[in-house]
C-alpha cells in the first residue's frame, strides 16, 4: 500500500515538476481573412492553407523569416558529383510525430511520391522529378530528367506526413473530387511541426497545442506560445474591431485605410513589410490585330515603342500615394526583390514623362492614340480596381482611351489562362515560390505550350528567348547561370512586354508585446514569436 | 385538408426543381472554379484535365440532369472549396443559421407585435410617435451597417459582447446549439438583433396599421357599445382579426431570414449557411452554390405551406369550408 502511495507522490511529483519546466500557458489568437481549405498537405497548392499547415507539418527544407533557405526535416542536401540529375537528402535523425511515430526515409519517399500524384495540388512543382528512392533509413535520392538545380527551391511548400498513419487511414492519395468521401486527411493531421491539431472546424475555428517535445526548440524558435487559436474573419471591419475589442491578438490581411489608425491605437502594433508578389499588366503582343481596340488591320501593343510610351506614362508614385495609401513599392519589374537575378537597377521605376511618351507614341503612327477594354480583377489583390482605375487615367493623357472591365478573379483568370486568352490588356500579380528568375521566365514569358508559359497570355512566342530559358534548367554552374538571368532580363527590360507597377506590401497587426515580422511568403511562422515584457 | 398538403407538396418539388434548373444556369457567370482550384504552377493540360475529371467540360443540360440524378439519391457532390462532402457541410452549418433565424424571428414578432399595438393604442401618444420614427431608421438603414455599428457600441467600445463568431456550443447528437453556454449566449444578442430590426419594423408598422383599420370597423363599435372592457376589445377581438396578414408576413420573412441572413452571418463571422454561400461564391464552389439555392428554395415551399396551415387555425371560416371553395 505504500509503495503504490510513494509513486503516487512521485508521479504527482514529476507531474508538477513537468509544468513548471514548461513555459506557462500562454494563448495566441490569430485571424485572417480566409481558412486555409484543407489540412491534406498536398491537396491545395495555396498560400493560407500552406500557412496553417506549416504550423503543423513540416518540410525537408523551408524558408526562415527572412527567406532564406533553411534545414527541416533534411539536415543537408548535394547534388550528387557522380550523378548531376540526382540530389541527395540527409535526413534529421530521432524525429517523431505527433502521434509517436517515428519519421524515417519511408515517410519521405511516400510524401514526395503522393504530392506527385494526379490528385495532388503540388505535382506543378515537381514536374522535373522521375523518381524518389530510399537509399537507408536517413537518406532519401530525388532522381530529375536532367539536371536540376533549383529541386531545393521547390520543395519548402511539400510537407512530410506519416506513411503509417496515411496508410491506417486510407489518405494515401489527396482528395479526388469523384470520390464521395471524405479523405481523413482533410481535417485530421499527424505532422513534425512545432504544434499539434487539436481541433478543426473550417471555416470557424481551428485549435493547435504547442509540440512539446518539437526537435527544433532552442534560442531561435523558443514556442512561447502554448496554445494557437486560429479564427478566419472574412469582413475586414469586423476583423479590425475583434482585434480592438482584444478577442484576438494577431491579425493578418489588415485594410490599407486602417493601418494608420491601428498604429495610432495603444496597445496595439503594426509591422509592415514587402511581401513576395508584385503587381503588374500585361498585353496581347503576339496577335496580328486586336479585336477591342479601334486600329484596323494592326496590332499597337506589337510595337515596342508603343509599350514604351504606356511605361511611360504610368505615374507609379501617384498609385503608392492615392490608391495604396503608401503601402506599396514602386517597381520598373516584374520581380519581388527576394528573387535571385533582382538588381536595384532592374527595380529602378521609370520617371513619367507624359509629352515625351505622347511624342513616342506618335512616332510609332499613334498621334491621336487608340481604344482598348482593360480586364481587372476586383478582389484579387490589394486595390486592384483601384491601380486599373488610375492606370485608365494615365493613359488617357497620352492618348490612349481605356474601357475597363473589372469582375471577381474567378471570372477574370480563365481570361487568361484560357488558350488563346480572352483578354489583349490585364492585371495580374504574381509572387516567386521558388525565390529564382526562371519561374518567372519559364510560366510567364515562355511560348505557350504543354508544359511552359501557363500563365503567358501576351501570346508572345519567341523560340530564342525559349532556348535561353530553357537551357538555364540544366545549368549547375551558378556563377553562369546568373549571368544568363541577367542578360535575359536586360532584353526583357527593353521589349517591355509587361508594365510592371509595384511590389505588393503587407501589415499585419497585434498585442504590442508581440512582435510578428512581416513573412515574404505571408506565411508567418508562429514558433518564433516569444511574449515581450510582461 | 391532406389533399390540401399533398398538392402544396408536389407544387413545391416543381419549384425545386425549377430553382435548381435557374441557379445551374447561371453558373456559368459565376466564373470557373477550375482557376481556384489548382496553384499557379498548374500546366495547361493539369487545368484540361481538372476541367473535364470534374464534368465541366460537358453541355449544361448534361450537367443539369447528372445534378438532378444525383441530388434525388441525396448526393450533392463534393464542395471544391473544402474537399467535403457537402451534405456534410451544409449539415454542419444549418444548426447556427437556424437558431439565428428562429430567435431572430421570434424577437421580431414579439417586439413587433406588442410596439405595433401600443402605436396603435395610443395612436397620438409621443412615445408612440418616437418609436414610429426610429421603425423609419430600421426600414432604411442597411443591415451591415446596423451590425457594423452595434460592433463598435458593444464589442470595441463598451466590451460587454463578442464581436464575432458563436462563442462555445454544446453539441446534442447531431445538432450544435449556442442556448447553453454563457459564452453562446453572449454571442448571439448582436447578430440576432441585427437580423431581427427589419422584420421588427415592418411587422410593427403592419400590425399598427392593422389595427387601426379594424379598430375602425363595425364590430369593434358594437363590441364598445355593449360596453366590453377595452382590454378585452383590443387584445381578444381587434389583435385576432388583425392577424392574418401579420401571419403571412412574419412567415415569409421568417423563409427569407433563414435563406438570406447572409449578410448579417458575413458582419459577425457566424459560421452559418449564409457565410458558407458567400465563401463559395466567390470560390464558384458550384455543388455548395446548387445545394443550397435548393435548400433555400426547400425552406420557402415549406414556410409557404406553414403560413397556410397555420391561417387554417387562425380563421375558422376557412375551416368551415375546406376544399370545397377552391
Amino acid at each position: 500500500m505504500s509503495a503504490k502511495r510513494l509513486a503516487l507522490a512521485a508521479a504527482l511529483c514529476a507531474a508538477t515538476m513537468f509544468t513548471a519546466v514548461s513555459a506557462e500557458a500562454r494563448t495566441l489568437r490569430w485571424a485572417r481573412s480566409g481558412d486555409a481549405l484543407t489540412l491534406d498537405p498536398h491537396a491545395q497548392n495555396e498560400g493560407p492553407t500552406h500557412t496553417l499547415n506549416h504550423h503543423i507539418y513540416e518540410p525537408l527544407v523551408m524558408r526562415d523569416r527572412k527567406g532564406a533557405l533553411v534545414p527541416a526535416l533534411a539536415t543537408s542536401w548535394k547534388i550528387l558529383d557522380n550523378d548531376k540529375s540526382v540530389w541527395e537528402f540527409k535526413l534529421r535523425e530521432g524525429i517523431k510525430f505527433h502521434n509517436g511515430n517515428p519519421f524515417n526515409a519511408d515517410d519521405a519517399v511516400f510524401s514526395l511520391q503522393r504530392a506527385m500524384a494526379p490528385s495532388s495540388d503540388m505535382k506543378g512543382l515537381l514536374t522535373s522529378v522521375e523518381s524518389v528512392t530510399k537509399v537507408n533509413d536517413t537518406t532519401i535520392h530525388v532522381k530529375t530528367k536532367g539536371p536540376n538545380p533549383l529541386l531545393v527551391n521547390n520543395l519548402t511548400n511539400t510537407f512530410i506526413m506519416d506513411k503509417e498513419w496515411a496508410e491506417a487511414n486510407n489518405a494515401t492519395k489527396p482528395q479526388d473530387f469523384k470520390n464521395k468521401e471524405e479523405n481523413f486527411a482533410v481535417r485530421n493531421a499527424n505532422g513534425t511541426g512545432a504544434f499539434v491539431l487539436v481541433s478543426r472546424e473550417p471555416d470557424v475555428r481551428t485549435v493547435l497545442k504547442r509540440n512539446d517535445n518539437y526537435w527544433g526548440k532552442g534560442s531561435e524558435v523558443p514556442l512561447e506560445i502554448s496554445e494557437l487559436i486560429y479564427t478566419p474573419i472574412k469582413s475586414d471591419a469586423t476583423r479590425v474591431a475583434a482585434l480592438l475589442s482584444g478577442e484576438v491578438d494577431f491579425v493578418q490581411d489588415v485594410p490599407v485605410q486602417d493601418i494608420e489608425r491601428l498604429k495610432g491605437t495603444q496597445n496595439l502594433h503594426v509591422t509592415a513589410g514587402p511581401e513576395n508578389r508584385t503587381i503588374f499588366f500585361g498585353m496581347d503582343v503576339g496577335s496580328k490585330d486586336l479585336k477591342t481596340d479601334n486600329v484596323e488591320g494592326k496590332n499597337p501593343f506589337a510595337d515596342k515603342r508603343v509599350r514604351q510610351a504606356m511605361n511611360m506614362a504610368i505615374n507609379r508614385a501617384a498609385i503608392q500615394r492615392v490608391v495604396m495609401r503608401g503601402q506599396s513599392v514602386p517597381t520598373g519589374v516584374i520581380m519581388p526583390p527576394f528573387v535571385n537575378g533582382w538588381t536595384p537597377e532592374l527595380d529602378k521605376a521609370p520617371t513619367p514623362d507624359v509629352n515625351r511618351a505622347k511624342a513616342m507614341l506618335a512616332e510609332a503612327g499613334y498621334p491621336q492614340g487608340f481604344q482598348i477594354t482593360l480586364n481587372c480583377p476586383n478582389d484579387r489583390y490589394i486595390n486592384d480596381e483601384g491601380i486599373c482605375q488610375a492606370v485608365v487615367g494615365m493613359l488617357g493623357q497620352i492618348g490612349i482611351k481605356t474601357n475597363l472591365v473589372s469582375q471577381s478573379k474567378t471570372l477574370h483568370f480563365p481570361l487568361v489562362q484560357k488558350n488563346p486568352p480572352e483578354t489583349e490588356f490585364f492585371l495580374i500579380g504574381w509572387g516567386v515560390p521558388t525565390f529564382d528568375s526562371e519561374y518567372i521566365f519559364s510560366f510567364l514569358y515562355h511560348t505557350r505550350d504543354a508544359k511552359f508559359g501557363s500563365w503567358n497570355a501576351l501570346r508572345l512566342s519567341d523560340t530564342e528567348l525559349d532556348k535561353k530559358i530553357e537551357s538555364l534548367s540544366s545549368e549547375t554552374d551558378a556563377a553562369k547561370r546568373n549571368g544568363m538571368i541577367a542578360e535575359i532580363w536586360k532584353k526583357l527590360q527593353d521589349e517591355t512586354y509587361y508594365l510592371p507597377i509595384h511590389h505588393q506590401q503587407l501589415a499585419y497587426a497585434m498585442k504590442a508585446n508581440l512582435d510578428v515580422p512581416v513573412d515574404p511568403e505571408n506565411q508567418p511562422k508562429l514558433k518564433y514569436v516569444s511574449f515581450k515584457g510582461m | 385538408m391532406f389533399a390540401y398538403i399533398l398538392r402544396s407538396l408536389l407544387q413545391g418539388a416543381v419549384v425545386l426543381i425549377a430553382v435548381a434548373f435557374i441557379a445551374f444556369s447561371m453558373f456559368r457567370f459565376v466564373g470557373d472554379p477550375v482557376a481556384n482550384m489548382v496553384g499557379q504552377e498548374a500546366s495547361m493540360a493539369d487545368r484540361e484535365e481538372l476541367t473535364k475529371h470534374l464534368g465541366l467540360d460537358q453541355p449544361f443540360p448534361i450537367q443539369f440532369l447528372r445534378f438532378l440524378g444525383k441530388a434525388a439519391q441525396g448526393d450533392f457532390g463534393i464542395s471544391y472549396r473544402q474537399g467535403r462532402p457537402v451534405a456534410a457541410v451544409m449539415a454542419e452549418r444549418l444548426p447556427a443559421t437556424v437558431e439565428l433565424a428562429v430567435l431572430s424571428a421570434i424577437f421580431a414578432t414579439v417586439v413587433g407585435v406588442a410596439l405595433g399595438v401600443y402605436a396603435a393604442i395610443r395612436r397620438h401618444g409621443l412615445v408612440a410617435n418616437a418609436v414610429m420614427t426610429l421603425s423609419l431608421v430600421g426600414v432604411s438603414l442597411p443591415t451591415f451597417l446596423i451590425g457594423i455599428g452595434l460592433i463598435y457600441v458593444f464589442a470595441v467600445e463598451l466590451r460587454w459582447l463578442p464581436s464575432f463568431g458563436r462563442g462555445e456550443t454544446v453539441r446534442l447528437g447531431g445538432w450544435t446549439t449556442g442556448l447553453l453556454t454563457k459564452s453562446g449566449l453572449q454571442s448571439l444578442i448582436l447578430p440576432v438583433l441585427t437580423l431581427g430590426f427589419f422584420q421588427l419594423t415592418l411587422i410593427m408598422r403592419l400590425v399598427r396599421s392593422e389595427m387601426l383599420e379594424v379598430m375602425r370597423s363595425d364590430f369593434i363599435r358594437f363590441a364598445r357599445a355593449r360596453g366590453i372592457p377595452n382590454r378585452v376589445i383590443e387584445f381578444r377581438h381587434a389583435l385576432r382579426n388583425t392577424m392574418i396578414p401579420v401571419v403571412t408576413i412574419a412567415g415569409l420573412q421568417l423563409g427569407s431570414v433563414i435563406a438570406f441572413a447572409i449578410v448579417t452571418e458575413t458582419v459577425f463571422q457566424w459560421p452559418g449557411l449564409g457565410a458558407l454561400f458567400v465563401n463559395a461564391v466567390q470560390f464558384a464552389d458550384v455543388p455548395v452554390m446548387a445545394a443550397y439555392l435548393v435548400f433555400v428554395a426547400f425552406v420557402f415551399v415549406v414556410v409557404n405551406l406553414a403560413t397556410d396551415l397555420a391561417y387554417l387555425a387562425l380563421d375558422p371560416r376557412l375551416r368551415a369550408a375546406p376544399t370545397a371553395a377552391r
